[in-house]
């Protein structure tokens, strides 16, 4: 097990690397003088001088990556061109919003995906199973920012029963702060409601037609027993792969809900930061959601490993 | 009985692909249905300049936020009482293009990728992999996001944006295939009659990529629909006055409490684009995957 962690972990190493070559060249992928864009509409040749000296603009690029991974490598991300916060900060301040967003989006998800992804599975080729397989695919074509305008309407606008947006702590009014987290999280979970019951469906089917089943049946066994306790353990267990990587890309959903709902996340301070040509909070954010999905990828691999004793680690 | 298809399928090469596409029509009807919807889409985008009944950006202050089924304006009008159908049949016209240079974009980029890493492995597979394997290391929106932001949010740069993003499927995809096919004898037979490694690639591995990689064109699709809507609504993608879908939600949500229509009918046109290229790509791989057809 430890030479299986070691050996992913090595092979993370480069992948690592050519992520923050490629956060790094985020600036200057753009055409023109990267201190042009991180100045914006201030553009005196002082203040260009300036960036130049701060970022070593002047050095070879090789330098300049090298100084900005030292930098990164102390959780140094730089200063917002906006605010003049550390982006380190100006982060972390909106981490736990998403976080929260992202983790009742993901309760959602899974309390619609496990039982019907099931009942598709128990009767399959059923009604059921046909609707079921209509909202999967449904639920993957649907934009989520649709999604959000639609329930907005409805729910919001029409019946008065939730807020438009915005976002109330659970600390100061945790009644409140679920009355604005309820929408935003129906449409960040929906897509993965949808993926994560495809999932379910057919690792059900599989579970179910294997031979300890039959036996558990005719043992005697209920046949809801026989589904909630010997199956669906085992089933859910591709599940969680999903649910994992799910995890790691919350930020790329919440990019669009949190707009749609004003949700004062992460992901609304990366759109905020693009208009107002705020590269080093973008730069951050990026590298920040590469990474989240990098380290979920790599808890996925070795939770995967110790949940199925099947899976060998040589 | 069994041998008459195949003889046919030697002196005319039209015919089998019409039995084929009758039989596929009668045991798999959703790819029929799919196909249709997803044909009716292209015919709209192509048609739109003569069927839409009204200029898409032209201006009509006077007949601004007129409600659906309005004389003259079968879905109504926007705030500049611009027609929602001619916005809406016009809309077609961006998004499909836009799919169809970020489809080609992946697939050239990351077909050529899989056919080289796959095909000669070794250091140029090493390199190319860690390449994809950095390239998956980014949520897909969050990249596309990244780049358009480097570029300049507009239509071009969406394009390029869902393009690389979708490079990488392509080239796992046809990396694992061209491995397959390798091991084939009939690779090891064309190779030991001294074929050269692109006459192989061209005339054998290249035709029998194609049904894997045509499913997976038609599920990219969607997925590049469904991102140019995200990255114009978002204000990165298509800019006004293009009569774009994702960016008319955008518009339209501002009116939501009293003119719904302006976000939910263009909102419907991405879903239902969107569904059509899903299920035809979910269909056409059940219908073509010899395991799943079991």
């Amino acid at each position: 097990m430890t030479t299986y962690v070691l050996r992913r972990l090595a092979l993370m190493v480069p992948v690592a690397f050519l992520v923050t070559v490629g956060v790094f060249m985020l600036i200057h992928l753009s055409p023109g003088d990267p201190a042009l864009i991180l100045l914006g509409e201030d553009r005196s040749p002082q203040a260009i001088a300036a960036i130049h000296q701060e970022l070593g603009l002047d050095k070879p690029l090789y330098v300049q990556y090298v100084t900005w991974l030292g930098r990164v490598a102390h959780g140094d991300l730089g200063r917002s061109v906006t605010t003049n916060q550390p982006v380190t900060i100006a982060i972390a301040e909106r981490l736990p919003a998403t976080a929260e967003l992202g983790a009742v989006a993901l309760i959602w998800s899974l309390l619609v995906a496990i039982p019907l992804g099931t009942i598709a599975a128990v009767r399959r080729g059923s009604l059921a199973d046909h609707i079921a397989t209509g909202i999967t695919v449904g639920g993957v074509s649907i934009p989520n920012f649709f999604i959000g305008i639609v329930l907005i309407f409805f729910l919001s606008v029409t019946f008065r029963l939730f807020p438009f947006g915005g976002y109330v702590p659970f600390n100061q009014d945790p009644v409140e702060n679920l009355r604005h987290i309820i929408l935003p999280a129906i449409a960040l979970g929906t897509a993965g409601a949808a993926i994560n019951m495809r999932f379910t469906r057919s690792s059900m089917i599989e579970v179910l037609n294997n031979d300890y089943i039959r036996t558990a049946r005719a043992k005697g066994a209920s046949w809801r027993r026989v589904v909630f306790i010997h199956a669906l353990k085992n089933a859910l267990i591709p599940v969680v792969t999903i649910v994992g990587l799910q995890i790691g890309g919350i930020i790329e959903g919440a990019v669009v809900t949190e707009t749609v709902f004003t949700w004062p996340g992460v992901g609304r301070l990366a759109v905020e930061s693009i208009f107002n040509r705020d590269y080093t909070v973008v730069q951050g954010i990026v590298l920040l959601a590469a990474f989240s999905y990098l380290v979920a990828n790599l808890l996925v691999d070795l939770v995967y490993g110790w949940l199925d004793p099947r899976i060998s680690y040589a | 009985m069994s041998t008459a298809p195949a003889l046919v399928a030697a002196e005319v090469p039209v015919g089998p692909a019409r039995v084929g596409l009758l039989e596929l029509g009668r045991t798999h009807p959703r790819v029929v249905l799919a196909g249709g919807l997803v044909l009716l889409l292209f015919l709209v985008a192509l048609l739109a300049p003569f069927i839409s009944p009204h200029d898409p950006i032209a201006v009509n202050a006077d007949n601004a936020y007129l409600p659906p089924l309005s004389p003259g304006h079968a879905l109504g009008t926007d705030e500049l009482g611009r027609d929602l159908l001619s916005r809406m049949l016009w809309g077609a016209r961006v998004s499909l293009p836009v799919a169809f240079v970020a489809v080609a974009v992946g697939l050239v980029a990351g077909g050529l990728i899989g056919l080289v890493s796959g095909y000669f492995g070794g250091v140029a597979d090493l390199l190319l992999m860690r390449l994809i394997d950095a390239l998956l290391a980014f949520p897909a929106l969050i990249l596309a996001i990244a780049i358009v932001a480097a570029l300049g949010p507009n239509l071009t740069n969406a394009m390029i944006a869902i393009g690389i993003v979708a490079i990488p499927v392509y080239a796992r995809l046809v990396r694992a295939l061209v491995l397959q096919l390798k091991q084939m004898e009939f690779i090891a037979a064309s190779r030991s009659l001294g074929a050269t490694p692109l006459r192989i690639v061209v005339r054998h591995v290249i035709p029998n990529l194609l049904t894997p990689v045509i499913v997976q064109v038609t599920l990219s699709a969607g997925f590049a629909i469904l991102a140019e809507a995200t990255l114009s609504f978002l204000g990165l993608g298509a800019q006004v006055p293009t009569p774009d879908w994702g960016q008319m939600i955008n518009s339209g949500a501002t009116f939501l409490e009293n003119d719904p229509w302006l976000a939910i009918v263009p909102g419907a046109a991405i879903s239902i684009t969107v569904f059509s290229f899903n299920l035809l790509g979910d269909s056409l791989r059940d219908a073509l995957d010899p395991r799943l057809r079991s």
